[in-house]
């Protein structure tokens, strides 16, 4: 069964920025009749020469196919190209450039009820929405029963939709689109609004429609669980570019770090945002170092050495300091911190040394947050500087127990250490 | 991947599309989706009023009754020796399908782009729809024309029906082509240009007066003859009148013109049609 249904080919598309045309048919006018003139566009922005010449492409140079049964997750960041792409699977739009075939019928739930009408019934939306997806009277009245009973909406069918809760307004909506008979499903993180035991049955409802029926499913979403959980193969896309193709581990790895500094040694934090323009007033932040021999990318179960260069206005000795360390996923791991008396700040430039034991991190990529901060006698903290995804660094896996590869997912992200005394 | 030849799939898509493609076969494969958007419009339209359908009648019969104060009784617009109120009615109940028509199809992009920015279906579907749902309101005021025109025909008032009766249909379909075509050029250019959704609706009313709708057209004097008949409208309302209540004459000629002019119009839309459809999402 290695038929392709989906073949995109050196795809493009290509949006103009800015507003398109005058808007109005005056604007277009007076724009073309200075550019016969030779003179500047009336309708020009200041400081902006040629509004035409702005073009961003949202897609650049996509291919790949994709075969029967395949469950594919899309991932990216916003402004990567994800909505883009499936505008374009489901045929709302058309490419700049390239072509795409497809081998059946598309069916795209790129929001949630399209074309639900609030005056119309349960009854009469589902059938006008199976149609809007393709399916005729006959193929809706087939699968009528299996959709209502899905989506749980017995006793509600026959209500108009505007008296609908939004989440049975999901279900129903879901249920028609996931008992379509198209050969292709594309669907755009429609999951998210449902509660977590209809997302669970919605995303095995659809392993089961791949597998057994061997439909094909494209889905795009921002939740990692639950593309873990569908997909058996992942495309990430950066910037309108496909960047990785396979696997969804990996393509969730690289996701996660994307958007990562390059892992330095030495890293300037005098020039990094601060959320607020009170941090960073009284104390800075200015640099931070790995001193280790190792830097920043340290093997497992050693301490992490480095250098803090603090800048003081004045003499204080109340200045506390503390990492917080989050996995690449942004969850948080755990917290290192100093206590009071610890530092002491002269006025003027200080470089703080010192270590963190780092010897429970699993391996993987980690950033840490930094916070230098004063605290009194009651225990009232107050920020004085704060920087946010502040140093990366990894810890790598050449020690780990009997040589398997760290799985994040199950195991989390701290390697505890079992000490096994005797064995009887 | 560089070997992908268009014949392996089913669905083709390239960023250029002919002039004139016509996909009839996937029309026909929606004409569920048609019916169920007609049923929508017209469920949807008077739902939660009490009246229900009866507002289609109770619209034409009060323009009709106005046409025949005003323009009937006191400019003294209507023909002799026909019925006043039957005259002004058969005018009104043609242009407020034409009318009607025209407003709904012209906004089909503007007005569901919410629906059309997420699935796709044959773009065509919803102008037709549009068209076949007015039809609806419109055979309903049809029969109210026809239960006052039975009554004066009993009455024995001067209503001189002929043969041409027979060509309801086709007046119809005639009209209903025109209002399509016309429709789906405004909506193709406003996608772009928002002018024409303020244009249309004053732009409909002007269309009225240089149709034979409020006066009869033999106030019309025969040198601007030809040029008040190149209005493709004319001679459909001119041949429905001359058919039904046997006022002024066919003009054959012209009628044959505007089935012309008509189809003319029908192709040039749905060439523009075709040209917005696949990337409108993009600028409307």
């Amino acid at each position: 069964m290695n038929k392709e249904v989906i073949c995109v080919n050196h795809v493009y598309k290509e949006y103009r920025l800015g507003t398109i045309g005058g808007g109005t048919l005056r604007g277009d006018l007076q724009s073309l009749a200075a550019r016969i003139r030779g003179k500047e566009d009336p309708n020009s922005k200041i400081g902006q020469k040629n509004v035409s010449s702005g073009k961003f492409l949202a897609l650049n140079d996509v291919s790949f196919c994709v075969n029967k049964g395949e469950k594919v997750g899309i991932i990216g960041h916003n402004g990567a190209g994800k909505s883009t792409l499936l505008k374009l699977l489901s045929r709302v739009t058309a490419p700049s450039q390239g072509t795409m075939g497809f081998n059946g019928r598309v069916a795209s739930m790129l929001e949630v009820g399209t074309g639900f009408h609030p005056e119309l019934t349960g009854r009469e939306n589902v059938y006008m929405n199976g149609a809007i997806l393709g399916m005729n009277r006959k193929e809706i009245s087939a699968k009528f029963d299996e959709i209502v009973s899905f989506a749980e909406m017995e006793k509600f069918i026959d209500t108009p939709v505007k008296r609908y809760s939004s989440g049975m307004y999901v279900k129903l909506a879901f249920a028609v689109a996931a008992h379509l008979d198209s050969e292709i499903l594309v669907m755009d993180e429609v999951l998210a609004v449902g509660d977590m035991k209809f997302q669970q049955k919605c995303l095995g409802k659809m392993g089961n429609v791949a597998d057994e029926e061997g439909r094909t499913i494209l889905y795009v979403s921002h939740n990692m669980n639950t593309i873990r959980q569908l997909c058996d193969r992942c495309i990430v896309l950066d910037h309108g570019k496909l960047i990785f193709d396979g696997d969804v581990e990996k393509a969730i790895e690289l996701y996660s770090d994307m958007g990562n500094h390059t892992l330095l040694p030495k890293v300037n934090l005098s020039n990094q945002t601060r959320v607020s323009n009170t941090l960073g007033r009284d104390v800075k932040m200015m640099q931070f170092n790995f001193t280790g021999d190792e830097k920043c990318e340290i093997q497992m179960k050693n301490m992490l050495p480095f250098e803090l260069v603090l800048d003081s206005k004045t003499e204080r000795k109340d200045v506390c300091f503390r990492c917080m360390i989050y996995y690449s996923d942004d969850t948080p791991v755990c917290m290192a911190g100093s206590s009071r008396g610890e530092i002491v700040l002269q006025a003027g430039e200080n470089r703080i040394q010192g270590e963190i034991d780092t010897g429970i991190l699993a391996p993987g990529t980690y950033h840490m947050k930094l916070a230098a901060y004063c605290v009194n006698d009651y225990g009232t903290e107050e920020h004085l500087d704060v920087l946010d995804k502040a140093v990366y660094f990894t810890v790598d896996d050449s020690k780990i127990i009997n040589n398997m590869q760290w799985l994040h997912q199950y195991w989390g992200h701290a390697a505890v250490k079992m000490k096994i005394s005797n064995v009887i | 991947m560089n070997a992908i030849e268009p014949k392996r799939f089913q669905t083709w898509i390239t960023p250029k599309r002919k002039l004139l493609d016509f996909n009839l076969k996937e029309l026909w494969r929606y004409r569920d989706l048609i019916l169920l958007f007609v049923r929508r419009t017209f469920v949807a339209q008077y739902k939660q009023t009490i009246l229900g359908p009866a507002w289609a009648v109770i619209q034409p019969l009060f323009t009709t009754v106005i046409f025949t104060i005003v323009f009937g009784n006191l400019a003294g617009l209507a023909p002799e020796g026909v019925p006043t109120f039957v005259f002004y009615m058969s005018g009104s109940v043609l242009w407020n399908y034409f009318s009607g028509c025209l407003t709904g199809t012209s906004t089909t992009f503007t007005a569901n782009a919410a629906i059309l920015g997420k699935v796709y279906f044959p773009r065509l579907v919803m102008p037709i729809s549009t068209v076949i749902s007015n039809m609806i309101s419109f055979a309903i005021q049809f029969c109210f024309f026809l239960f006052f025109f039975t009554y004066y025909l009993i009455a024995g008032d001067s209503i001189h029906p002929n043969g041409l009766v027979l060509l309801t249909p086709l007046l119809l379909l005639h009209l209903a082509l025109l209002s399509l075509g016309v429709g789906i050029i405004i909506s193709a250019l406003t996608t772009k240009y928002r002018d024409l959704v303020m244009m249309i609706s004053f732009g409909v009313q002007l269309w009225m007066y240089a149709t034979p709708i409020a006066y009869d057209m033999a106030i019309i004097p025969e040198k601007y003859l030809f040029t008040y008949m190149a209005n493709p409208v004319t001679p459909i309302v001119n041949m429905f009148r001359y058919a039904y209540l046997g006022v002024g004459q066919p003009y054959w000629e012209h009628y044959g013109l505007s089935i012309i002019v008509t189809l003319c119009i029908l192709i040039l839309g749905v060439i523009l049609f075709n040209r917005v459809e696949k990337t409108f999402m993009d600028t409307v």
